[in-house]
């Protein structure tokens, strides 16, 4: 999937990628996608709670390696 | 969605943008390392998905908010006996099991280090910078002697239960730890 900005959190366990994502959105056009990269498991639920709560569009993820890709649209301000 | 405008006034879509945040309160009751770490966890965690979260930090937990450095403080000498036996900062929290005289509380934190977990004086910084609120209990303050200057820089007046309850009747999320 092609996005506009990629977050690193390879090593990171809750709560930090969704810290940083919620920081890292903010830097984000509406209308563009975030990748954010991780290896803790918890990412796969959490990232669609998170979008589901903030209002931002989940898009999917991507497995491979023990690397989960994640995809989200921002669709507020 | 597209944004196409229709006959709709322009206020509708405006008003759209910007709802109440809801709240999150918590109740930190508990002083120990393993239990600060959950608080802190939800409360950054609700501040990064757009709530209000306030903590209020009562008993065992005005620990948590008390500096690692300077005197341990209270009023009298039996208060600052137990101030110096009970003397918190988040570098002294020990855990609720498996402290072993500091080897297990010791080791954990070097797992936490490890697994980039953030310790208590990071969380605690991370959740100020994030506008999370945290409240000291003024009962809890006033029966243990504690005074406003042995808590860090940053965090809130010192409040009652019904501050509390108002903040809770307001929140989505209510939780005592």
């Amino acid at each position: 999937m092609q996005a506009d900005e990629t977050l690193d959190c390879m090593g990171l366990y809750c709560p930090m990628p969704i810290v940083k994502t919620a920081q890292k959105i903010k830097q984000l056009q509406k209308g563009q996608v975030l990748e954010i990269v991780a290896d803790d498991p918890g990412i796969k639920q959490d990232i669609p709670a998170w979008s589901k709560t903030t209002g931002n569009e989940y898009l999917g993820l991507e497995e491979a390696d023990g690397e989960i890709k994640i995809y989200v649209r921002k669709t507020q301000d | 969605m597209a944004d196409a405008p229709t006959a709709e006034p322009k206020e509708a879509p405006e008003k759209d943008k910007a709802p109440p945040k809801e709240k999150m309160t918590l109740v930190v009751f508990s002083g120990e390392l393993d239990k600060a770490i959950a608080a802190f966890i939800i409360a950054t965690t609700g501040a990064s998905m757009g709530m209000d979260v306030t903590m209020f930090f009562t008993f065992w937990g005005l620990n948590i908010l008390k500096k690692n450095e300077g005197p341990a403080g209270g009023k009298g000498f039996f208060r600052k006996m137990m101030n110096r036996m009970n003397r918190g900062g988040p570098r002294r929290l020990k855990l609720s099991k498996f402290h072993m005289f500091g080897m297990g509380t010791g080791m954990m934190k070097q797992f936490m280090k490890e697994n980039k977990v953030p310790s208590i004086d990071e969380f605690i910084e991370m959740a100020q910078e994030m506008g999370v609120k945290m409240m000291p209990c003024s009962t809890s303050c006033g029966v243990m002697g504690i005074s406003d200057d042995l808590f860090r820089g940053g965090i809130g007046d010192q409040a009652g239960a019904a501050f509390f309850i108002n903040e809770a009747r307001e929140s989505k999320v209510t939780l005592f730890i």
